[in-house]
């Protein structure tokens, strides 16, 4: 991919160190929860932090900023990757992340608007994030405001039909203030996308349904960026990153393995990744 | 009685018109039938501020729920039966939850719908709503009414579902009577029975009451649009006065209004009730009112159940 902008090496390595950080987070609170979703948390890692690090315009200490970026997370399963990423960016605080799941807790298994700063769609039941996302960018043109809306799709998602009458909504209204990904890890519950209910070729059909549709490599910093450059450079319609990903990425037993879609490690394991993450005993 | 008759759903259009003279963070939304539920009328004038999102009822809705969380006061429109089973989930999951400002403004509600047939009727929206938390159900009874709780609607916080009918409706208000949400309406007074009803079936009632009147019984009517919140406190007074309550609604008799209103009694005022309206059945193609005869919902049933509240009470 051409690169719009040359980032220099110290922003690309500041970033995938807050990855880590990101990922160390969703082992401790999946642990400490007992459950959670933390293959789908650690392959979206990466973009979360290149999204909320880098990409986005938001205000941490204003959650409310008008002119912030909007951010849905259309599977909302990678919560743990959410509230890490809200966590790190000083949303809340960092402690607070151990309270995932408990009762009481303002971390709720599955994304719940208006519970947490920086939540601004309650998630959770797959398919319906696009279409969020596509009303947030709706308003932000009728509104004569320039910010962009973000989303996060998962591909078992591309399974739903509401994702494609979102499609449609978008390139219909040319919402090119739109970028999405597809969080392309491969596997959902029941094994592998290919397997239980294939949704190849999935960058033709993004682009038949009329959206710029990238293909990169999901953990990669540099193309993460660079799409998100083409996608704000490019008028007319919305834009779809097809990001290849590896489920669990970053813990080399969790990596490809479906058991830990939903499950979280137990003691040993969680010692185990987050020495493979780089904390320091 | 003899009726006077009118549209709800050319209020509804008037009533859009009127909030995007004022308002400018109104959006309106419709899935491919603007011109059966009259949001037309709200297009013309304000293009900028409409999107039809064609055949996708569930797309529609979560793009509702996105301009809803970017300060949009939002009204989506379509059929009844679509605006609320077809979708229900994404009303529940990205709507209701989140607590956001989207009104499902439903036409075609009901069986006056008509030739369509049982598909395009439905006897279960409002159960379908009702059961939702933060979710705040409305039936006017006549076009006035529908006008003044479109507006309502837009003032309120939170979602919302209003439904209407194909039909004209007889006027069963005058022009300047008050609405409030979560406020039902003595429209005639009486000490023997309480007939409560909404929607169409609230000119029933007073049919019924009048015809009652000739035997002796004196009927309080009591129109109740507000289905949630639920007038509480006019039912405790109605109950106090007359010891029993018939309810009328054009929708299945599980989980409508009669049965708000028969669970509220249960707990708190047990009285002898009997709900007259569709019996756990779909419809079919006919005349509307050929329809409501045949499916009892009519002034006749509604005395015929008043008969038989009076004799357990």
């Amino acid at each position: 991919m051409r690169h719009l902008v040359a980032y220099p090496d110290n922003v690309i390595h500041d970033l995938e160190k807050r990855a880590n950080a990101i990922r160390r987070h969703i082992i401790r609170m999946t642990r400490a929860a007992g459950s959670g979703h933390p293959g789908g948390s650690l392959s979206s890692a990466d973009i979360f932090a290149a999204l909320f690090f880098k990409e986005m315009n938001h205000r941490p200490s204003d959650p409310a900023w008008e002119d912030r970026d909007r951010f849905v997370l259309s599977k909302g399963h990678a919560a743990p990757a959410y509230y890490a990423t809200l966590a790190e960016a000083g949303y809340f605080p960092i402690d607070e992340l151990l309270t995932l799941r408990k009762l009481g807790s303002r971390l709720q298994g599955h994304p719940s608007r208006g519970k947490l700063p920086g939540i601004e769609m309650s998630t959770g039941s797959l398919g319906q994030g696009l279409s969020v996302a596509n009303g947030m960018a709706l308003a932000c043109k009728l509104d004569r405001k320039s910010y962009r809306v973000y989303c996060i799709c998962g591909d078992g998602e591309m399974e739903s039909g509401q994702i494609w009458e979102a499609a449609m909504l978008g390139a219909h209204y040319e919402l090119d203030n739109v970028t999405a990904f597809v969080d392309r890890n491969k596997l959902q519950i029941d094994g592998p996308t290919e397997k239980i209910m294939s949704i190849e070729p999935l960058p033709e059909k993004w682009k038949a349904f009329g959206w710029q549709t990238l293909e990169i490599d999901g953990h990669d910093m540099r193309q993460i960026l660079d799409a998100c450059d083409k996608a704000r450079e490019t008028k007319g319609r919305p834009t779809m990153i097809i990001a290849h990903t590896v489920k669990g990425k970053g813990v080399s037993f969790m990596e490809n393995a479906l058991s830990f879609h939903g499950k979280s490690p137990n003691d040993e394991e969680t010692k185990k990744a987050l020495k493979e993450l780089g904390e320091e005993v | 009685m003899k009726w006077a008759y009118a549209s709800q759903r050319k209020e509804y259009g008037h009533a859009l018109i009127e909030l995007g003279k004022t308002r400018k963070d109104v959006v309106v939304l419709d899935a491919d039938l603007s011109g059966s539920t009259r949001t037309a009328d709200f297009a013309k004038e304000f293009p900028e501020h409409f999107f039809n999102c064609g055949i996708a009822e569930q797309n529609m809705m979560g793009t509702a729920a996105g301009l809803a969380a970017s300060g949009k006061v939002v009204f989506a429109s379509t059929f009844a039966v679509f605006a609320t089973g077809r979708c229900w989930d994404q009303i529940r999951q990205s709507i209701a939850y989140p607590k956001l400002n989207v009104k499902i403004v439903a036409t075609h509600a009901g069986i006056t719908v008509g030739g369509d047939g049982a598909s395009h009727q439905t006897g279960e929206d409002v159960a379908l709503m009702r059961t939702l938390p933060n979710m705040t159900v409305v039936v006017p009874a006549d076009a006035s009414e529908t006008f003044k709780a479109v507006k309502a609607l837009a003032e309120w916080q939170g979602p919302c579902y209003l439904r209407m009918g194909r039909l004209d409706f007889p006027v069963v208000h005058e022009p300047d009577a008050p609405f409030k949400i979560g406020k039902g309406e003595v429209l005639r007074e009486g000490d023997d029975i309480t007939l409560m009803a909404c929607g169409i079936m609230v000119s029933r009632a007073l049919e019924a009451a009048e015809a009652l009147e000739k035997r002796n019984v004196s009927a309080q009517v009591i129109n109740m649009p507000s289905i949630k919140p639920l007038d509480e406190a006019i039912i405790t007074s109605a109950v106090k006065k007359t010891g029993g309550i018939v309810t009328a609604e054009e929708h299945n008799v599980l989980s409508g209004l009669g049965s708000a209103v028969a669970g509220f009694l249960c707990e708190h005022d047990p009285v002898p009730v009997k709900r007259v309206g569709m019996m756990d059945t779909f419809g079919e193609s006919g005349e509307g009112e050929e329809l409501m005869r045949k499916y009892g919902l009519t002034a006749d049933k509604i005395i015929e159940a008043a008969e038989d509240v009076m004799r357990r009470r």
